[in-house]
């Protein structure tokens, strides 16, 4: 069953990662005796552990090839080739509406059973979502690969804090205002890079990110610089002051409100014309203009659309700290958020839901690793890339037509 | 119904048509032949507003579009099966038909158009629910008519629509452009380097040669003439 060069494979391996994670694992310099510690124990482990999970891969690698027992499954179902476990999930309806209330009633009691600790993480997990589904729209539907989303977000959050600060606007008045500060900015944007694609694209939004975020952290007159904003108003319930817990819970529940407006609205787009307009202009620029689609408001309705969802977010953002600094509107978090779309699955909303939670529940709850977090991220992306190229859910798009074949025959 | 007045475009410093003056009647199959690089697709391209002419004049039923954007143009019935029929790979064939539509509101008379257009390619109506890019380069370019069709043009432009297909599928698709032709009182105008079949299926041709008109006559005047026949023709 195993071979004899597959142990060979296995022990190369294992001596390479010995050999590579030899002047970090092993040797330890203990600089308060003067002394050069030897872990040869840890050697023995690293050696064993990557014998064994080059099996793992190797077999994980073997299974993803074509052909492998997957010959007998594609015989039976004759032509429509099977749907992946997730999808299936999602068309079967005992399955699927159960599912969907058991998710609904957590969502609601989630804030009693659960600490505020969690309460709070769970709100900032709903904030990426709200971010993830809004930079969907661009880099998902429309193709636009947007590196500084970020900014938008900043946009939304200092616009509250700052009409906080000076005209004592409330948390209900500033969502909307900071709703369309982002579109404008979104088209600000979208202008000048409507002849833009891919790499140059990309570039050019990094540069909007970075300009945002040094413009607030330098103009002291206006952003108040790097000490940030303090003291920010959380959101009131009919001009009752809450205290912090149940506040929390309130923000929760705004948030919760907010994401469902947000998979309405970006669901129904999806398959509206506007929304085919968008994954037809992410194809064929050219074969849009032959059918008569305008290039420029295409994408400069989806450069909007994306801006106001971060920019509310950011308000939510604001609300929920108390407190803004440019800190928190680095390129990294454009990464991140960028992160979520790409490893959830492009274009998919429960996709981009999923990532969501994963890539920013998981470093929470795994706060014991968190030196460790980097190396995880990077060995979670390269393993996606291999596995699952498509994200964790991919676009519904690509499976949906092939099975709809005899169905509609029937009709 | 179409007249190209002097018109004269640039790809940067490059100059690509040299003074191209080309007039279109109604109901007509309009050709225009020539070698790779003649600036054939380019006249096309400054039709559609894609490539917008640096000076000349173009007129569609006696209104200016020179300077029009290229949804504008569509709007008017002008619409382009560009070259190498780049149909949308991932939208199902649908998909890409009712984009071809994407200007029209009226539901009911899209969906009359798109049984037409089914009926015209009833292999598009077999795969409606494939995605673009998994059929074979004949389909795609049924596809991209049907696309451009959808759209209901009083003028069709064709760029090369026998590129990279076999002469069975080439000679099936000219019979359907002489059809919609004659069922809609469509005005084709075709772009091709398959002078043969293109001269036989049009009314009146045009040859192009580095940019400027060399030629025109009528299709059969064209046929016989010795000179295109050595060009183009291959006798």
């Amino acid at each position: 069953m195993i071979k004899l060069n597959e142990i060979k494979r296995a022990f190369l391996v294992s001596a390479w990662f010995i050999f590579l994670t030899f002047p970090i694992m092993v040797i330890r310099i203990n600089p308060v005796e003067h002394i050069v510690e030897w872990r040869w124990k840890n050697m023995a482990l690293v050696g064993i552990g990557s014998f064994f999970l080059s099996f793992v891969w190797n077999y994980l690698m073997k299974q993803k090839e074509p052909g492998f027992k997957k010959t007998e499954t594609a015989e039976k179902t004759d032509t429509i080739p099977p749907l992946p476990p997730a999808r299936r999930i999602q068309r079967e309806k005992r399955i699927y509406i159960p599912a969907l209330v058991a998710i609904g009633t957590l969502t609601i009691v989630f804030p009693f059973i659960f600490s505020m600790y969690q309460t709070n993480i769970m709100v900032s997990a709903l904030i990426y979502i709200m971010l993830g589904l809004g930079l969907n729209i661009v880099v998902g539907l429309a193709g636009l690969l947007d590196l500084g989303y970020v900014a938008f977000y900043a946009v939304g959050a200092y616009a509250y804090a700052l009409l906080n600060y000076h005209f004592g606007i409330s948390f209900w008045m500033a969502l909307p205002i900071g709703g369309v500060l982002g579109a404008v900015f979104g088209i600000l944007l979208g202008f000048p890079v409507l002849r833009l694609r891919g790499d140059y694209l990309a570039i050019v939004t990094l540069g909007f990110g970075e300009i945002i975020h040094i413009i607030l952290q330098n103009w002291n007159e206006f952003s108040f610089g790097p000490s940030g904003i303090a003291n920010i108003p959380r959101p009131s319930l009919f001009g009752i002051d809450l205290s912090v817990h149940s506040s929390t819970i309130y923000i929760y529940y705004i948030m919760i409100g907010l994401c469902i407006v947000t998979i309405f609205v970006v669901n129904r787009l999806q398959n509206s014309r506007i929304g085919r307009a968008w994954v037809a202009l992410r194809e064929d620029e050219l074969a849009c203009q032959a059918m008569g689609i305008d290039k420029a408001k295409t994408k400069l309705t989806a450069f909007a659309l994306g801006a106001t969802l971060a920019s509310m977010a950011g308000v939510v953002f604001a609300a929920k700290t108390t407190f803004v600094n440019p800190a928190s509107f680095t390129i990294w978090e454009s990464i991140i958020i960028l992160c979520i779309v790409v490893m959830g699955g492009m274009g998919s909303i429960i996709g981009v839901i999923a990532g969501a939670l994963v890539l920013i529940l998981t470093p929470e709850y795994l706060r014991a690793f968190s030196e460790y977090r980097m190396l995880a991220f990077g060995t979670m992306l390269v393993v996606m890339m291999i596995f699952r190229p498509g994200g964790f859910i991919p676009d519904v798009r690509r499976i949906y037509k092939f099975e709809g074949v005899k169905s509609m025959d029937k009709s | 119904m179409l007249k190209i007045k002097n018109i004269q475009t640039f790809y940067g410093n490059i100059q690509a048509l040299k003074d191209v003056s080309i007039e279109i009647s109604e109901g007509e199959i309009i050709t225009l032949i020539g070698a790779n690089g003649a600036g054939k697709s380019t006249t096309l391209m400054a039709v559609s507003g894609i490539v917008p002419p640096r000076s000349g004049e173009i007129f569609f039923m006696g209104e200016p579009i020179t300077d029009m954007e290229p949804d504008k143009i569509v709007s008017l019935g002008i619409c382009q099966v560009p070259e190498g029929r780049r149909i949308f790979p991932y939208l199902s064939v649908t998909e890409n038909l009712d984009m071809g539509a994407f200007l029209r509101n009226d539901k009911a008379k899209i969906k009359k158009d798109m049984e037409y257009v089914f009926d015209l390619f009833p292999i598009l109506a077999d795969r409606r629910h494939q995605a673009g890019g998994t059929l074979s380069g004949g389909e795609r370019q049924m596809l991209a008519i049907s696309r451009a069709l959808m759209a209901r043009p009083r003028l069709l432009l064709l760029d090369e629509p026998s590129l990279g297909l076999a002469p069975l599928i080439v000679k099936k698709i000219f019979e359907i452009i002489g059809k919609i032709n004659a069922e809609n009182n469509t005005t084709i105008f075709l772009v091709e380097q398959n002078a043969n079949l293109a001269l036989k299926v049009a009314t009146r041709g045009y040859v192009m040669e580095n940019g400027r008109i060399t030629l025109t006559d009528s299709s059969k005047n064209l046929l016989a003439n010795e000179d295109v026949k050595k060009a183009y023709l291959g006798f």
